[in-house]
């Protein structure tokens, strides 16, 4: 009679917002994979119908306590191509700046308390402490400035209040960025070191021939900018963007999960996609260190996405020191005007996850008349269930609680966020 | 030694972004870790410890039916339950479906309707249980969690301010944005604890923290209104983050009444 067994994670850990994973084997055979997101839908779509454009970046923001800069980036360059507004170069720079910080919060937050406690063998980044106690203030170190950076530019750091279409409300003063420029020099040689611990790690093997998708811009690493390349060859402007990937409602989710047609097939998005695709245009610190730390590019394992996640911290600081050291007298204006009417338009940015896509339809009143938003975490869940199928299989020798924990750890590979994805999880694997 | 106080964390409908403002205190996160037993807060940690547990920070709102039912199993477990930020305290941004028809925004989103299990509404933790001390904001303000950490651990009240806005504008020497760029604030009607971000950079505030003790609204948004700004424009800046607190809610809803049936809001005597 064949074995038949169930995994099971009712709650995941370690990752934003709420979902499970339900895996159902029936002896080797994976027969189901299931990640169930049961965050609570909560309608931003809907409501944001009849609100005005000055609103969007700040309700957009709401979607993720993670990420709420990405929402407002997106949001901001969708209505400004809906309005036909252009922004300065210093707005440009400012905003790549911003981006920067989103990026060191974020990664610093998954590698440091998230991702390396899988590796290393500790519950949490807590429990980490009390062995690695100072690679944990290294890294709660690197947030602490990512934050800053936030601070100074947007305001605060969660739901940052200076973001509005056309640019911002007030120009930062360049000397409240010149205080930050020792932070930001400590925090490109921490994470350097960053890169170098990570990289140390032994990865799970686990080599999938992903279609990574992400931004790609000629001169310069991907975030605000770019067209939407994928590695077949795709080539689009966002404009495209629908006519390539759409969403599907799956019975399991409050998310939508998305994939590439006409195929049909699964797609990766994230840091592991990006330095896959961008590699050439990673700046030189950043680069170099990716070509010496030991991992491979481009690479096929997500189990090192925590590396590229590193290399991605590297040239967060690296732009960072440069732009804050370019920006020599306020910006003015802060924003460029506009007068709200009746249009539409889409745009894609490079969320801390992955691209992230919002489009928008203005009215006749010049309020909004429809709102779409397409997170990462939804266009990654499709990749995930794949990974774990093919991952599965390899774990039936351990017991159910350990194989559990590495299907856990799959999972946190693609640092889900769930909050993000309810237009998008419970882990539970079923050996029957 | 005395056990450690357990400390749990809870998620409802939410973005994840005030339990977030606990990682975020990366100057005090391991000294809090050192002082309290993290038992359960799934965004941080894998092992769970179980109830019951000396303090609870509650963030979301209640948008299930099975939330409804988690909350108060909750309580229940929970000596000291604490609700942290807007959408805890007042149902947060998702709020607004309750002036809207949800199966239309069901709808609209999802291609399945019939998958979602979801409450016409979405309201505050204290309409289905009793809530200890709220902390507010959208999001909550970091350094008033650690100060509400410490006070639970030394065993008084938090200071947290319930005056408005307005007070730390004057503290802190920040231009005032209703007099000088004639904009709609509610500064005067929102409780203090951002540390007056918004004005600060040159903008109106929006009601992050909700309203402050005994505002208001309906004198603030009439002299407003009689300054020019549109009614429908007011109700849209009350009804937001904080716009179903009960007093952000009575005025938006008297506003949009009287802009319906062509009346100016009443003006201040």
């Amino acid at each position: 009679m064949t074995e038949k067994r169930t995994f099971e994670v009712k709650a995941l850990t370690r990752v934003e917002g709420e979902g499970a994973l339900y895996v159902r084997l029936e002896g080797d055979r994976v027969e189901q994979v299931e990640l169930n997101i049961y965050e609570p839908p909560r309608f931003f779509e809907s409501f944001l119908r009849g609100r005005e454009i000055r609103e969007v970046p700040d309700i957009t923001a709401r979607i993720c306590g993670i990420c709420p800069v990405a929402y407002q980036m997106s949001a901001c360059h969708a209505l400004e191509k809906a309005l036909g507004v252009t922004v300065t170069p210093e707005i440009r720079a400012l905003r790549r700046l911003l981006y920067c910080g989103e990026w060191i919060e974020s990664h610093a937050l998954h590698i440091y308390l998230l991702h390396a406690p899988d590796f290393l063998g500790y519950e949490s980044g807590i429990s980490m402490a009390a062995d690695h106690r100072a690679a944990v203030e290294r890294g709660l170190r690197i947030k602490k400035i990512g934050n800053a950076l936030l601070e100074v530019l947007g305001g605060r750091a969660i739901h940052p209040i200076n973001v509005t279409v056309g640019g911002f409300y007030r120009a930062p003063r360049p000397a409240d960025l010149q205080r930050l420029i020792p932070d930001l020099e400590w925090g490109l040689e921490a994470s350097v070191e960053t890169l170098q611990w990570v990289a140390g790690f032994d990865f799970p093997d686990l080599e999938v021939d992903y279609a990574c998708v992400a931004l790609k811009h000629p001169d310069e690493y991907p975030m605000n900018e770019g067209r939407v390349v994928a590695s077949g060859g795709l080539d689009i402007s966002a404009e495209e963007y629908e006519t390539h990937f759409q969403e599907r409602h799956m019975p399991q989710s409050t998310a939508l999960h998305s994939v590439m047609v006409p195929q049909e097939t699964p797609y990766l998005v994230g840091p592991l996609a990006r330095v896959n695709l961008c590699f050439e245009q990673l700046p030189p610190r950043a680069r170099r260190e990716a070509e010496t730390c030991g991992v491979s590019w481009p690479s096929r394992n997500n189990f090192q996405s925590i590396a590229a996640r590193a290399v991605e911290l590297i040239v967060a600081f690296e732009e960072a020191l440069r732009l804050v050291r370019a920006y020599s007298t306020e910006a003015t204006p802060s924003r460029a005007p506009y007068e709200p009417h009746s249009g539409e338009g889409c745009h894609a940015t490079e969320a801390p996850r992955g691209l992230i896509y919002h489009r928008y339809r203005l009215g006749e009143d010049g309020l909004v008349a429809e709102a779409k938003i397409v997170p990462p975490t939804s266009q990654n869940q499709g990749q995930i269930e794949e990974d774990l199928r093919q991952y599965v299989p390899r774990v039936l020798a351990y017991d159910d609680a350990e194989a559990t924990r590495r299907c856990e750890h799959l999972i946190r590979n693609y640092d889900p966020c769930i909050s993000c994805s309810t237009h998008f999880l419970k882990l539970q694997l079923d050996r029957k | 030694m005395a056990a450690k106080p357990k400390l749990a964390v809870f998620k409802f409908a939410s973005c994840d972004g005030c339990q977030l403002s606990l990682l975020d205190a990366e100057d005090e996160l391991l000294a809090v870790a050192d002082a309290v037993e993290i038992a359960y807060f799934l965004e941080a940690r894998t092992r769970t410890l179980e109830g019951p547990y000396d303090v609870g920070l509650v963030e979301g709102s209640i948008t299930t039916a099975h939330d409804a039912e988690r909350i108060r199993r909750i309580r229940d477990q929970c000596q000291f339950l604490v609700t942290i930020g807007a959408c805890a305290t007042s149902g947060g941004i998702q709020s607004l479906r309750n002036w809207a028809d949800v199966n239309e925004f069901i709808s609209q989103v999802y291609a399945h309707p019939e998958y979602i299990k979801t409450l016409a509404t979405s309201t505050p933790v204290a309409d289905h249980v009793i809530v200890d001390f709220e902390l507010r904001g959208c999001p909550i303000n970091k350094h008033q969690l650690v100060e509400l950490v410490a006070a639970l651990l030394q065993g008084r009240k938090p200071r947290v301010p319930r005056y408005s806005v307005c007070i730390d504008c004057k503290r802190k020497h920040v231009v005032c944005v209703a007099v000088a760029q004639g904009v709609a604030c509610l500064g005067p009607v929102t409780q203090a604890g951002c540390g007056v971000i918004c004005p600060a950079y040159h903008r109106e505030c929006f009601g992050c923290f909700g309203p402050k003790e005994q505002p208001n609204l309906a004198s603030l948004l009439g002299h407003y209104a009689n300054r020019g700004a549109d009614a429908v424009q007011l109700v849209r800046l009350t009804r937001n983050f904080n716009g179903y607190a009960p007093e952000f809610r009575e005025a938006s809803d008297d506003l949009e009444t009287a802009a319906a049936l062509g009346n100016t809001p009443d003006a201040p005597s």
